[in-house]
């Protein structure tokens, strides 16, 4: 009896574990394809309607019209009446650090301390998250996995969310250090009487001497004979070589402004704005330095009840005809199971003035280009990784974001997920009966 | 060993003076004054309206005998001329702490929390403190005193400030010569009230206001059981609360919100409270005067922002800046709407700041006979003290103050402060006025001084060959010391002035120069120059107006208020999409006609005259979209301090001046279901409520509304991720959790059944609340995630013969579908959301959709105050998540929350008859490319795009205003406060206020 009992544990954990598990990564692509007859939206601003797509050996071959009397390669799918996308690409995410947010043993998004830019958050990225296979469904196929906290929070990587592990996934290797600009307020100490509001950080000079201190520190170590080893100083040094980006998370202008005179001043090559609530109020001085901005969820209440209800639907807008490079990003509260709608903060984007093009390059060659990753993804051109889905309609409208097939690198990739497994599993049980 | 002999002697005199006459005399012979005081030739200000000219004040043993013109003054008093000299009442202040301490938290502060109380014999909850007296606890404070009497007044009512309930005060007349046997004027002096806990304790409940509310009902219906005697244990607390009753009550509101909403839990015992306010009842002046409340003010007018840094002045609101502007005429709109008020030092740091404060009410337009009343009669009135205090009728106490003029000038100098009989001077009464302008010559150069200021602390200007000079002056015992700069500002060299002033209009004296050299001066009066001051004065007056100029009120007093409210209008809609969720379906190039506030007509080539057309032409006419889980427009979401909490409710806390009001209608909302939050399985009760931004909360309110609970299951009840000091309640597990429920549920029971039985029973609200459900009168809202406890849920209603309503959130209801339907409940669920708690591992995206399939009744709600405003697209995700058809998922957030909300028969669908609140969107309403253009309610636009734009003109134009005003104040000199930035609570289920 108990024999039987424990057989039938067995048995019962051995079923969840094959529900639990994830989706068993796409092998290599074997054959070449063609697809033919879709309305391809490149990324780049281009759409072809009636397009013809040829891919192989996990590359895009071919982008032109279907009416081209072109050889079609390998096999030919039709996707008459159909949408195809690059892949769409979730900047500043904590996608595979976290599982279950109040499960702190879930947890491995942010490391004791304040200077930690030697943390790396790849090694730690879980490919067999549930909630990073939750992503391909909607066309998020790759992102940037960062690490959260201190001042200097650690090193993010970028992946692509099909892979057995955190080798197979990377798509560039420890691409940028991100850096917590200081807060202009700081909150009351009200267990000391003080009123709980924010106030005017007094501490604000020093927290950025501080750095600046810390900069010219590692550059002085890395100009030596580097013993006894440093393990932050040497990792901010590609910074200065622009091997690595600096990725400030910052949203007022002041910050925004002292933060490009900061890069300016220690030579840092590459600088992205994180946040940029206010990247409205420094646009010429962005555009100058050509400094791109990531802009936190748009999807968002403004903190101050005098702002219109529409305030961060039309920044993206309003930064895109002043010239400057956004891609959007989705951190904040709930933010890995909320960046499937990162399509849809893109969708708000367009219903609030932007060309839908230059919406869609918000979360795919724009978030490339601001990366350094547009020479692999972010649209659909010629010698670019075949990383692009289909979708039944308008992927950046959450009626029509349907998709029916994904291809990441070539790869036929499985668009279930433990989710739609439930819904199978349930929608059956009820048929049954 | 001298000093302190002294000490002692002194004490001995000033005890013998006022020792009672039966007690035995040591130190001397025995020796009672029996004189009079007559103080002559003054002007009395006998109460705000009535003064005497040229009258006389006679007093005897701290009393006044007679006032008026003529009045025989006996031989045996003491006369003190008076001319040229005013008198008035001294102030009272009647919301005070004046020599009773604030308690103090207890030391070592343990982070568990505390259930039960921590005193005997006393009520059950250690917040309801009506048996404390601060005649108990009143020690009088000189140095204290001192600073009142300077400022004016005489008497106070002093309090414990601490706790809901703080038991009495006392009055207290602020003598210093006397001792506590005449100080004390009225032991037991009106019972105060408030919404904060006592600090003395550690006791959990009420942890929000809307516990504290709930507290005050049950603590009445406790005293009325109490008091029929049919309880069976003794309850002090219970005693002395039924024993104040007869007391004035005094409630520390704080915020004309609060009042309104204490004054409905005062009606229901019909207790008329006296309110401390928020000096910001001109906001909603007519509701605040429909209380028929007094009120006592606190005259703590905010000083202007710090607008220098414009990065950080950014962070200041429109309602912040206006409130600068506006909040100093709030004592003069209660007057105009004969509001009856009083002022009050609370607030302020020190009583020196008091007057300042008032003329700036005066400034901003209120009478000087109401500012005199609500300093001396209302006050007395409000205590039942007007034969004695407040005026200076004969019989009152001496209770007054000798000025030298309009107590209300700023120029105006306070003598003496008399209480009781006994004088307290400040400045002697025959100080020589030198405040004019003269002339003097000095070697052969012609020099103008101009001294002007208070008589205690005089300014001087002196200006010669048209350069305005430096100068300083003093003037004491009649000698003036003036140093003023030389002529030669390049030097820095000083002249100074020495005269012995016996005649203010001609003067002289001896002049010192920077070398040594000695002179005299003659200085001459001069009259002309009065002519040119005063045209400057009345310049700078109008400067002055110009700045306090009144910004107005909108409705709220906030951005994107209204400046009128929206009315109501025949609006007819031409060739729209209409989405009726009504068995027509959706209609193309319909009409839509709304009259009265309802949908009249639907149909094609409607016509109505005087109608408002709308060309919906490419466009959308749909219901207004309802959240039936909100915590939006509220001031507090959990009561956590007791697993079951069904006595307090959201009606009591609603917040109409919330932007997420104005951000809802701006995505087409136009009702919301305000839920308590998930903190307890027995939560609080709902406010069901339409968006109609600029009402009141009681307007925003349904009428009839259907009425309903929150129940909540799961992690958040057994307080799963609450830290390890929260184990301690009662359950901590879901086995727990089915036992409060039968528990409750059983006990409501039999309740109901002791009620219904005619026998006596203590009234519980809370208990009422729950038999409510039993009866099938309240509706259950229940907050969950997995399927075990859904089931449970159903399971436990089901022995009790009632239904759940609805499970909200209900994230693996799919596995339960079939169940859920049998039982009849219906489910208002997320649409995407996971990941977030360990118990929504297997919420899944397709949750509405299998429950729509399985007969259920679904709704897509928010929980969210920003995705509250896209719930259209929300409901979008249904069609992309288990193919739900666009016609059903767009019901997922109209009609089938009305229908679980039970107003299905007013909203939800465009039907002739039904409520007219709908919605004109740009585009196909689920669409993400979508807008909301109009948002009405009952007939009245509450959101438009265009006036939207206006709006954001305005706001813009309106904080420059104030900030220039601002700034300007800063270059005056005067004080300004730096900034702080406010943090906006989003809340949530989990929200722990």
């Amino acid at each position: 009896m108990k024999y039987l009992k424990y057989k039938l544990l067995t048995f019962a954990l051995l079923l969840s574990v094959i529900a639990i598990a994830q989706q068993t990564p796409a092998p290599q692509q074997t054959q070449a394809y063609s697809i033919e007859g879709a309305t391809a939206h490149l990324g780049n601003g281009t759409v072809i309607e009636n397009a013809l797509i040829m891919f192989n050996e996990g590359k895009i071959t071919f982008v032109g019209s279907a009416n081209m009397k072109i050889a079609r390669q390998g096999k030919v799918i039709n996707a008459n009446g159909k949408h195809i996308y690059p892949g769409f690409i979730a900047p500043n995410s904590t996608l595979g650090l976290v599982e279950v947010d109040a499960v702190r043993a879930s947890n491995d998004i942010r490391e004791v301390g304040a200077m930690n830019p030697h943390v790396r958050s790849l090694i730690a990225y879980n490919t067999e998250s549930k909630v990073v296979e939750s992503m391909r469904p909607n066309g998020v196929l790759m992102g940037q996995i960062t690490p959260r906290g201190g001042r200097i929070s650690g090193t993010s990587s970028i992946v692509q969310f099909d892979a057995w592990n955190w080798e197979d996934a990377v798509i560039k290797e420890d691409d940028g250090i991100h850096l917590n600009w200081p807060n202009p307020y700081s909150r009351g100490r009200w267990w000391l009487g003080e009123p709980a509001g924010l106030k005017l950080n007094k501490k604000y000079t020093e927290q950025v001497n501080n750095l600046t201190n810390y900069v010219l520190e590692s550059k002085a170590y890395n100009a030596g004979n580097k013993s006894p080893r440093h393990l932050p100083f040497e990792a901010l040094q590609p910074l200065f070589n622009g091997t690595k980006k600096l990725f400030v998370h910052v949203d007022d202008q002041k910050g925004i402004t002292d933060a490009i005179a900061f890069a300016k001043d220690n030579n840092v090559k590459s600088l992205v704005i994180v946040g940029g609530a206010e990247a409205d109020k420094v646009m010429p001085l962005l555009k100058q330095n050509n400094i791109p901005v990531l802009l936190q969820r748009i999807h968002s209440n403004s903190n101050s009840d005098d702002d219109a209800y529409d305030v961060t639907y039309t920044l993206a807008n309003t930064l895109v005809n002043a010239g400057v490079l956004v891609g959007l990003e989705n951190s904040g509260d709930m933010e890995r199971m909320n960046a499937r709608n990162l399509p849809f903060l893109a969708g708000t984007c367009a219903a609030f003035g932007l060309d839908k093009e230059k919406a869609l390059s918000l979360i795919t060659l724009n978030t490339a280009k601001i990366l350094g990753i547009d020479d692999k993804v972010g649209s659909l051109e010629v010698g670019k990784d075949a990383t692009f889905f289909i979708s039944e309609g308008d992927a950046l409208d959450m009626r029509t974001n349907k998709l029916s097939k994904a291809y990441i690198q070539g790869r036929d990739i499985s668009l279930e997920s433990h989710q739609t497994e439930l819904y199978k599993r349930y929608s059956n049980k009820y048929k049954q009966q | 060993m001298i000093k302190k002999l002294l000490l002692t002697t002194m004490l001995c005199f000033s005890a013998a003076l006022f020792a009672q006459d039966y007690a035995p005399k040591n130190d001397g012979v025995k020796t009672i004054n029996s004189n009079y005081t007559a103080l002559t030739n003054a002007t009395i200000h006998v109460s705000p309206t009535q003064v005497l000219d040229k009258s006389t004040l006679l007093i005897k043993d701290g009393k006044i005998v007679a006032v008026g013109k003529s009045v025989s003054i006996p031989k045996n008093a003491v006369k003190v001329d008076l001319t040229g000299k005013s008198i008035y009442p001294s102030f009272i202040d009647i919301y005070s702490t004046f020599g009773v301490e604030t308690p103090k938290s207890p030391s070592g502060n343990s982070r568990r929390p505390q259930y039960d109380a921590g005193r005997e014999g006393y009520y059950w909850n250690d917040h309801i403190r009506a048996e404390q007296d601060a005649i108990a606890h009143f020690k009088f404070d000189s140095k204290a005193a001192e600073a009142l009497r300077k400022a004016g007044f005489g008497t106070v009512n002093t309090h414990i400030d601490d706790g809901i309930i703080r038991g009495t005060g006392t009055l207290i007349a602020l003598n210093s010569n006397g001792t506590d046997a005449n100080r004390i004027l009225a032991e037991k002096s009106g019972q105060y009230l408030g919404t904060s806990k006592s600090k003395t304790s550690r006791q959990a409940y009420p942890t929000s206001i809307m516990g504290a509310f709930a507290l005050l009902r049950q603590v009445n219906m406790d005293a009325n059981w109490y008091a029929t005697g049919n309880a069976k244990e003794k309850d002090r607390t219970l005693e002395a609360f039924i024993a104040n009753k007869n007391q004035v009550q005094i409630m520390e509101a704080g915020s004309k919100l609060n009042a309104l909403r204490l004054d409905n839990i005062g009606d229901q015992f019909n207790t008329q409270y006296v309110f401390v306010g928020g000096g910001d009842e001109y906001e909603y002046i007519n509701d605040i005067k429909a209380t028929n409340a007094s009120f006592i003010l606190p005259v703590d007018f905010p000083d202007a922002y710090d607008m220098e840094d414009p990065f950080l002045a950014s962070a200041v609101e429109l309602a912040d800046l206006r409130e600068w502007n506006q909040k100093p005429h709030n004592p003069k709109i209660l007057a105009e709407n004969n509001i009856n008020f009083a002022f009050t030092t609370h607030k302020l740091k020190k009583p020196e700041e008091f007057m300042a404060n008032v003329l700036k009410a005066i400034e901003a337009g209120l009478s000087k006979e109401k500012a005199l009343a609500a300093l001396t009669t209302v006050p007395a009135q409000i205590l039942g003290k007007s034969n004695v205090l407040g005026t200076l009728k004969t019989g009152a106490y001496a209770n007054f103050l000798v000025t030298s003029g309009d107590i209300f000038d700023k120029e105006t100098t306070i003598y003496q402060n008399w209480v009781t009989g006994e004088k307290d001077e400040f400045k002697a009464l025959n100080t020589t006025d030198i405040r004019g302008d003269y002339t003097f010559n000095l070697n052969n150069t012609t020099y103008e001084l101009s001294i002007s200021g208070k008589l205690e602390k005089l300014k001087a200007k002196a200006k010669a060959n048209d350069k305005t000079l430096g100068a300083k002056v003093s003037f004491k015992d009649d000698w003036l010391n003036l140093t003023i700069s030389t002529v030669d500002t390049t030097k820095q060299e000083f002249i100074r002035l020495v005269s012995n002033i016996t005649d203010t209009n001609n003067f002289s004296g001896k002049a010192y120069f920077p070398n040594g050299n000695e002179s005299t001066f003659n200085a001459k009066k001069v009259e002309k120059e009065n002519k040119d001051k005063e045209k400057k004065d009345k310049d700078e007056d109008k400067k002055d107006s110009k700045s306090r100029k009144f910004f107005p009120v909108t409705y709220p007093n906030m951005a994107f208020g209204n400046t009128t409210q929206p009315k109501q209008e025949t609006i007819l809609f031409k060739n729209v999409t209409v989405w009726t969720n009504e068995k027509e379906g959706i209609l193309k190039n319909s009409d839509v006609l709304i009259k009265n506030g309802k949908i009249s007509k639907i149909g094609t080539n409607l016509n109505a005259s005087g109608a408002k057309v709308i060309n919906g032409e490419g466009k959308h006419l749909t219901a207004g979209i309802i959240d039936e889980h909100s915590h939006i427009a509220t001031s507090s979401v959990n009561e956590s301090g007791h697993n079951s909490t069904a006595e307090v409710t959201q009606e009591d806390v609603i917040n109409p001046e919330h932007i997420g009001i104005y951000r809802n209608l701006s995505g087409g909302v136009t009702s919301i279901q305000i839920l308590h939050g998930s903190a307890n399985p027995i939560g609080g009760r709902s406010a069901i409520i339409k968006l109609k931004w600029g009402e009141s909360a009681k307007n925003m309110l349904y009428k009839n509304s259907p009425k309903f609970i929150k129940f909540a299951l799961g992690e958040n009840v057994k307080q799963s991720n609450w830290g390890e000091n929260n184990t301690i309640r009662f359950p901590q597990t879901r086995m727990g959790v089915e036992q409060v429920y039968t528990d409750y549920f059983q006990r409501a029971k039999e309740y109901d059944a002791l009620k219904k039985s005619g026998k006596p029973y203590r009234k519980d609200v809370e208990m009422e609340v729950i038999a409510e459900i039993l009866n099938k009168e309240r509706f259950i809202s229940c907050h969950s995630y997995v399927q075990s406890e859904i089931n449970m849920l159903m399971k436990v209603a089901e022995k009790f013969d009632f239904r759940v309503n609805t499970f909200t959130h209900i994230l693996e209801g799919y596995k339960v579908a079939d169940k859920m339907e049998a039982h009849g409940v219906g489910g208002s669920t997320f649409s995407d959301w996971w990941a977030y708690k360990y118990e929504v591992n297997d919420a899944i995206p397709y949750n509405a959709a299998i429950m729509h399939n399985a007969g259920v009744t679904v709704a897509i709600n928010s929980d969210d105050a920003e995705m509250s405003r896209r719930l259209n697209q929300e409901a979008a995700k249904t069609v992309k998540y288990g193919n739900v058809s666009e016609e059903e998922a767009w019901k997922f957030v109209t009609l089938n929350p009305a229908k679980l909300l039970h107003i299905d028969d007013r909203v939800g669908s465009i039907k002739v008859g039904k409520d007219a609140d709908v919605v004109l969107w740009s585009d196909h309403p689920m669409s993400i490319y979508a807008k909301a253009e109009k948002t009405l309610i009952e007939g009245a636009t509450y959101f438009d795009i265009e006036t939207d734009k206006q709006k954001r003109e305005a706001i813009k134009k309106e904080k420059n205003e104030l900030t220039t005003l601002m700034l300007q104040a800063k270059n005056k000199g005067l004080k300004t406060k730096p900034i702080v930035k406010k943090e906006k609570e989003h809340f949530h289920c989990d929200t722990e206020i």
